[in-house]
């Protein structure tokens, strides 16, 4: 078992190199000069011609990306070009918006997600299953900006209760900052809820067929209890990878939600920063995600093993 | 034991319930008190705050006026008027400024101002290595000389009719030399309001300068916030997060705030000249036939209503409407489908050709695009739409001149010398508009400079150079009781200073 965690971190290692050379060379090919880009089109061709060389972007693309690698080892990202600031300092302060929104969207998720997904399998094909259900199927469909601007329509629009985002930092004031992320984090969490309350249903009912669950029966278990027992860890397994893909995309994949309450996160970092041709500040950006989400997978396929005793044997 | 802990918890639920109510009386009644702050909503977030090193609209609109000052100003109307200068004198040649500076002021982090400064500001802007993104303004000066604190002499390579204006501009905003290389992310500056933070992704706050050499300002606090997407800039207004909204990104829902007495709707111009911009060497646009053709075709209040819900000002030429040099060209070239097609025919095109018209992001091309192509098909000139982004339009279009026809509103005030380069994308060249040019550049008479611009906007609209569709309008909302907001932007701004709130 401890084999198999060495080489999972290895795994790790090399996709994040590999993901690093792609990103750098992808970026590289995008249409656009970054110096003209920011000083305008009625500027200079010598203010661009000045900016390009103080950008290093007249160096060779092989001797920009080991500067850059080698940068990266030593956790230093480089300086945005547009906003003349570490790109780690700029990250750093989206993460305190992002990885906040990301945890309460996905408690939320959880907290409403497996307990419908139990009750809709405790109940199969009985009325209040479909009704679930459906339900559940409503909540995929609905596009999360959407349900959020529903939201500020109701609660800060007509009621006056909550921000229509108007995000403060933690720092200058801890409630009002809480206030605004109350919204979008509803909004964020009710198609994951609807997804994982789906996926734990039908683990759960896949389940309750299986040998395991008939040989609980035959020791005297009733049906619930065999399922409460022995059915709800194994159907936890699916689950636990689709929490850490959804931890993933709710840390970045969010631009549209973050647009709607105006919120200083991750996901509009990166897009404004694409749409400014601010390269060093995407590659930095993109690469950091990556590392997180490899990283949760990394976490995801650990715990895969400690808590599957099939897994762990074959490791 | 179930009861006792629902109890609890419907107690706990009450409380917090109680708190919240409590915590939201607590704001409304701050909010209610404050008349002395503004909260002004912006839709792009500017990369940063140095506005004499980027051309991003979104600096000026946030410094120009309010952090830093230039030796002269631009007012709401676009008029000339000294700041840091309180008076100059020109001489006989029209070559030499000398300018008085402003007496007992002081940057925002102490340090005093005098000529050194404005010394410094120029020779920084006029430098090889200088990124100032409007190097034309300084490219004509000769040398900058202080002559003692309080004075400055600006010598010019030849006269220059708008200098005093350009000077006026963001980019030409006045920096201290302990400061200037941080005013990208620490703006310092001479203005009524200084810097305090910027929450980065969400605002930028500035405060009333306790130092501040100039008229009394009301407001004691500002904040920029950004928001990009239209919907929520309208529930942000209706909800009361903010005070305004100066360019109001969704036209098209101002009959909201029309009929709110809460609000007023302010439409006003800008400096952007919105136009079906043209590759003049390719062909079949080299063909002033073909060119005049697509003038006759294009209905602009047809564009005007449905890409920007009927708030715009037809333009015949490239010149702003506001403007005391403007005159109406829009009737040089009518709409006239039967004219349009008997000159398609004339330059060989009876059938009409197929084009491509690339179009950058703003709701002015995309929807513009489409009603062009629709107006254009009319005379046989099938249009294929290519959606691009801007830093795509600015490789593709601008530098590399690879496109038939795109559609932009160019927002520099009094560009009109653009079409002396032949080298601009729309690859213009034509020797009697270029001396002509050279011409109204050294001319420093008013009445002169007036017959030379009307003489040009005639010029451009006979050649038709491009399709000259409409001058961009201004539309902002905010609160009923917010008196002295920009209208107009003839520059790129929001003067802070004169606003306040009244009862």
């Amino acid at each position: 078992m401890f084999g198999s965690i060495l080489r999972r971190i290895l795994i790790f290692a090399i996709t994040i190199f590999v993901a690093s050379l792609v990103i750098f060379l992808l970026l590289d090919i995008l249409p656009g000069d970054p110096a003209r880009f920011i000083l305008g089109i009625n500027a200079d061709i010598e203010a661009v011609a000045a900016l390009r060389e103080q950008m290093g972007l007249n160096l060779p693309i092989w001797e920009r990306f080991w500067h850059w690698f080698f940068g990266l080892l030593r956790a230093d990202l480089g300086i945005s070009v547009t906003q003349n600031v570490p790109v780690a300092e700029l990250i750093g302060e989206r993460l305190f918006v992002s990885l906040p929104l990301a945890f309460f969207a996905l408690i939320l998720a959880i907290i409403i997600g497996i307990p419908i997904g139990i009750i809709a399998a405790q109940n199969r094909a009985k009325f209040i299953d479909s009704f679930l259900m459906i339900l559940a199927q409503i909540g995929i469909a609905i596009p999360n900006f959407w349900f959020g601007m529903l939201l500020v329509l109701l609660f800060s629009v007509k009621l006056s209760l909550l921000p229509t985002g108007d995000f403060i930092s933690w720092n200058e004031d801890f409630a009002a900052a809480l206030r605004s992320l109350i919204l979008p984090s509803i909004a964020l969490a009710l198609p994951q809820a609807a997804i994982l309350a789906r996926i734990m249903r039908t683990s759960l009912v896949d389940i309750s067929n299986a040998d395991f669950i008939r040989t609980a029966r035959a020791k005297g278990l009733t049906k619930k209890q065999a399922i409460w027992r022995h059915g709800v860890r194994n159907a936890i397994l699916p689950i636990m990878t689709i929490l850490g893909l959804q931890f993933a995309f709710l840390i970045a994949g969010t631009v549209i939600v973050e647009n709607v309450f105006y919120l200083p996160g991750l996901g509009k970092l990166i897009f404004i920063a694409i749409s400014e041709r601010d390269l060093i500040l995407v590659r930095g950006a993109i690469i950091i995600l990556i590392l997180i989400v490899s990283f949760i997978m990394m976490l995801v396929d650990i715990a895969y093993q400690l808590i599957d005793p099939r897994l762990r044997l074959r490791g | 034991m179930f009861s006792l802990v629902f109890g609890k918890f419907f107690l706990l639920f009450r409380n917090l319930i109680l708190s919240i109510s409590v915590i939201f009386l607590l704001f409304t009644a701050s909010a209610l008190a404050q008349q002395s702050e503004i909260k002004l909503g912006m839709v792009l977030e500017p990369p940063h705050l140095d506005p004499t090193a980027g051309a991003a609209a979104a600096i000026d609109e946030i410094t120009y006026l309010n952090i830093f000052e230039g030796l002269t100003k631009i007012d709401a109307n676009g008029a000339v008027l000294p700041s840091l200068a309180t008076s100059w004198e020109i001489s006989d040649d029209n070559l030499t400024y000398i300018f008085k500076l402003k007496e007992g002021v002081k940057f925002h982090d102490g340090s005093k101002f005098d000529a050194e400064d404005v010394v410094f500001t120029f020779e920084r802007a006029m430098a090889e290595d200088s990124v100032n993104a409007q190097k034309g303004i300084f490219s004509i000066i000769e040398e900058v000389r202080a002559i003692d604190d309080m004075s400055v002499a600006i010598t010019l390579k030849n006269p220059s009719g708008d200098f005093l204006f350009n000077i006026g501009r963001g980019d030409a905003v006045i920096v201290a030399k302990e400061s200037a290389d941080n005013n990208k992310v620490n703006p310092i500056g001479t203005g009524p309001f200084k810097f305090v933070r910027w929450d980065r992704g969400s605002r930028v706050i500035l405060e009333a300068y306790e130092n501040y050499k100039g008229d009394a300002v009301s407001l004691k606090r500002a904040e920029f916030v950004f928001i990009s997407d239209p919907n929520t800039a309208i529930s942000a207004m209706l909800a009361g997060d903010l005070d305004g909204f100066p360019m109001f990104p969704a036209p098209e829902s101002l009959e909201i705030f029309a009929n709110d007495d809460r609000f007023k709707v302010v439409v006003g111009t800008t400096e952007g000249e919105t136009i079906l911009a043209t590759n003049n060497k390719r062909a079949p646009f080299n063909d002033i036939r073909v060119r005049q053709a697509i003038a006759h075709a294009i209905d602009r209040k047809a564009i005007i209503d449905g890409a920007m819900f009927g708030y715009g000002t037809p333009i015949g030429s490239h010149f702003a409407p506001h403007h005391p040099y403007y005159v109406d060209k829009v009737d040089i070239y009518p709409f006239d489908l039967e004219k349009a097609r008997q000159l398609l025919a004339e330059a060989g095109y009876p059938n009409g050709f197929k084009a491509t018209i690339k179009l950058p992001p703003p709701s002015y091309a995309r929807r513009g695009g489409q009603i062009i192509a629709s107006q254009l098909r009319e005379i046989g000139i099938e249009l294929e739409l290519i959606n691009v982004e801007w830093a795509q339009w600015l490789d593709e279009v601008f530098s590399k001149k690879d496109y038939d026809l795109t559609i932009v509103s160019h927002v520099e005030p009094f560009d009109i010398g653009i079409y002396a380069n032949p080298d601009y994308y729309f690859q213009f060249d034509n020797e009697d508009f270029q001396a002509l040019m050279q011409q109204l550049n050294r001319t420093t008479n008013d009445d002169a400079r007036r017959a030379l611009a009307i003489y040009a906007q005639d010029f451009l609209a006979r050649h038709a150079v491009n399709g000259y569709l409409f001058q961009l309008a201004k539309t902002g909302v905010w609160r009923a009781n917010i008196e002295g907001m920009w209208a107009n932007a003839p520059v790129e701004g929001n003067d802070l200073s004169t606003i306040r709130f009244v009862d």
